[in-house]
């Protein structure tokens, strides 16, 4: 059997399988359609959780973005799992205790004004609406890829499966399909771990792997990879470099605290049973979510560490230290088709030689004494290093097959979780909460499926036609919850004096001073052209990276709402008894 | 005040104490050893791990799962302290 048939064999299983998932699993009241009847116990919440955030940026490009990072790379690792702890706890707990179905709900009780919640729906449906665009993406990637059909015949099989267990099971059918995406998208990323990590150290522990030395040599596998990236013009990998010690943290904050005030992740708290399990399932999910984090960054530069090794094979500047054009392996040659992997022999000498020419201290050196003219790998992008590690390590097809249902799968759950957050905020926020409070419960559910099946063509169409900035706007998603959702929602709870203005006040200025300064260097709603800086470290204020102003953006929500709240009337006596009630597990509401 | 907002303040405060502690521990591990004493902290090592690299791309997880996990713990002997603990 040829590879692209096992590969469309094994994906069309996992298909079957989220189908009859989603057969088995059906919503049939408003509770179990957005909260899965608050019944998932706290374990298998966790791992839905992990599945539902982990999506295709996580599966396909950490592992890269860290190869080419090195230390640096770990704000990436640190900020999306060290939000968890923010999450468990500052916000998952009490959130349940409110004991609603939706975030802008409780923005809307909490702040008794329906202002403060219409805030919240938009700037819900902003975040999650362009955080889904990717997904879409994603999946119709992984299939054109590594299956090798066209983009929109995978996005459409995508799309119908989605459709089938979000509409019809609503939160059950996605709690249910996300766990067994889980199993598949973490058995996918570390059995090629294993097997790279065996090869390299002999280890088969990739997180111990990574510590350990060379297999058969008393070096360790970070000093060689230290020593060979700076003969090669890099910085060390170990050390800083790629990004400030400034933009590092304040990259690591934001993306923290974005992913405490995503509400895709916080409504799965919604669906345990007890105070006590939220706790403990925000434990859950980061136990599942840490296998694969720990296992990204083994991956990552154990990838740069084979492709460079096979680039350079000997010393280098000697004449057999380089691999001959003409002998590249075979991944190369099939990467190089898809474009994402390009060589060009600029000095033609016939072998290939990859530096830092960005370095240009380096660069002289090395065109006055090797006679290099620039690097020779012209194109290469960060994805390849998760997708092609089987074919580098010379795994079986049936592990390739796996790579590629798990990374459909990181984005298939992803994006359900998203389209969930949207329905419920378009079906229960608006709908019932706005204009048609006196909707049946048969109907509400209803609207949330009509409104779960719209969202999915809309991102569908989206993931088919994406908007020339959807790289952008994930930093845009995480800018927005930070600055906005995460401030207020803890302000809810922690400051019982804190009032409608003051938390209206702080929504607004988070959003737009975020909102104002990403556009200044990513363009008007991301036009391009209509950038008024220069979107480098010399054009940034203060050097503040846009990906990371978020922390800032929240800083200044805080402030605002505080000062507004000394100028303003205190909030109503009910209301400072709901905030008593959410912090205690156990009380009459 | 009654004897039973007294005991919410006392629950509260206590509650308060222990997130302090988690929360110090949070920013302990990730900003000040991944991040800020990261670059001196690479001299020590930890099996072929430069420490402070550990701490920005593994040490740190593995804080943040047992942060978690004692804070539910102790949340939970709290809860049944105060007899705030749901059935």
């Amino acid at each position: 059997m040829d590879q692209q048939t096992l590969s469309l064999l094994v994906v069309g299983a996992t298909f079957a399988l989220y189908i009859g998932i989603a057969i088995w699993a059906r919503a049939g009241s408003t509770s179990e359609f957005y909260v899965a009847g608050r019944g998932i116990n706290p374990i298998a919440n966790g791992m839905a959780t992990a599945a539902d955030w982990m999506s295709a940026a996580s599966f396909i490009s950490m592992a890269g973005l860290i190869a080419f990072l090195g230390f640096t790379g770990g704000a990436y690792l640190m900020g999306w799992t060290g939000g968890y702890v923010l999450m468990a706890l500052l916000l998952a707990p009490y959130l349940r205790k409110f004991g609603k179905f939706t975030v802008p709900e409780f923005i809307g009780d909490r702040f008794y004004s329906k202002a403060a919640r219409i805030i919240a729906v938009i700037s819900l449906i902003v975040m999650s609406v362009t955080y889904v665009i990717g997904q879409m993406r994603g999946v119709g990637i992984a299939f054109s890829n590594i299956l090798e059909v066209p983009l929109a015949t995978g996005l459409i099989a995508g799309m119908a499966v989605v459709f089938i267990y979000a509409v019809l099971g609503g939160m059950k059918g996605i709690t249910y399909t996300q766990i067994a995406q889980y199993v598949i998208m973490i058995f996918a990323y570390t059995v090629p771990a294993i097997f790279i990590a065996i090869t390299l150290t002999g280890n088969p522990i990739p997180q111990l792997g990574l510590g350990s030395t060379l297999q058969g040599e008393d070096t360790y596998l970070l000093e060689a990879l230290d020593k060979t990236m700076v003969e090669l013009g890099f910085h060390a990998y170990t050390a800083v470099g790629g990004m400030s010690m400034l933009n590092m943290f304040l990259l690591t904050l934001a993306l923290m605290i974005g992913t405490a005030g995503l509400p895709h992740v916080i409504i799965r708290f919604f669906t345990v049973p007890r105070v006590r399990d939220a706790r403990k399932s925000a434990g859950w999910a980061l136990v599942f979510i840490g296998l694969l984090y720990t296992t990204a960054p083994a991956v990552g530069a154990m990838a740069i560490w084979n492709l460079v090794n096979t680039v350079h094979p000997g010393e280098i500047g000697t004449e057999e230290g380089h691999l001959a054009h003409a002998d590249k392996p075979a991944w190369m040659e099939r990467w190089e088709q898809t474009g994402l992997l390009a060589f060009e022999d600029k000095n033609e000498d016939g072998v290939i030689q990859y530096y830092n020419d960005a370095n240009e201290e380096f660069a002289a050196m090395a065109e006055e004494e090797y006679g290099w003219e620039g690097s020779e790998i012209v194109t290469l992008d960060r994805d390849i290093m998760v997708l092609a590690n089987p074919e580098i390590a010379g795994l079986p097809s049936w592990v390739i097959a796996l790579v590629a249902a798990g990374g459909i799968a990181a984005a298939l759950s992803t994006a359900a979780g998203l389209l969930l957050a949207i329905s419920s905020a378009i079906s229960h926020d608006l709908l019932k909460g706005v204009f048609m409070p006196r909707i049946s419960e048969k109907n509400e559910l209803m609207a949330g499926r009509i409104a779960m099946a719209v969202a999915i063509l809309f991102a569908g169409y989206l993931g088919l036609n994406p908007p020339g900035f959807a790289a952008e706007v994930v930093a845009l998603a995480f800018g927005l919850a930070a600055a906005s959702l995460f401030p207020t929602l803890m302000m809810g709870i922690f400051m019982k004096k804190m009032n409608k203005e003051g938390a209206i006040a702080g929504m607004l200025v988070g959003l737009l001073t975020t909102l104002l300064y990403i556009f200044t260097y990513k363009g008007w709603f991301f036009f391009s052209g209509t950038a008024m800086l220069p979107d480098n470290p010399d054009g940034w204020l203060l050097g503040v990276n846009p990906t990371g102003f978020g922390a800032i953006g929240a800083v200044f929500n805080f402030i605002t709402a505080y000062i507004v709240m000394k100028f303003t009337a205190e909030p109503p006596k009910d209301i400072q008894d709901l905030v008593e009630s959410v912090r205690v597990p156990r009380s009459e509401a | 005040m009654s004897q039973e907002d007294l005991s919410r303040q006392a629950y509260w405060r206590a509650h308060l104490r222990l997130l302090g502690i988690c929360l110090a521990i949070w920013f302990l591990v990730s900003f000040v050893l991944g991040i800020l004493v990261a670059q001196p902290l690479n001299a020590i090592q930890l099996g072929g791990y430069p420490l402070g690299f550990w701490f920005a791309q593994q040490g740190s997880i593995y804080t943040f799962i047992i942060l978690i996990f004692v804070y539910a713990w102790r949340m939970n002997v709290l809860d049944r302290k105060f007899n705030v603990h749901e059935e």
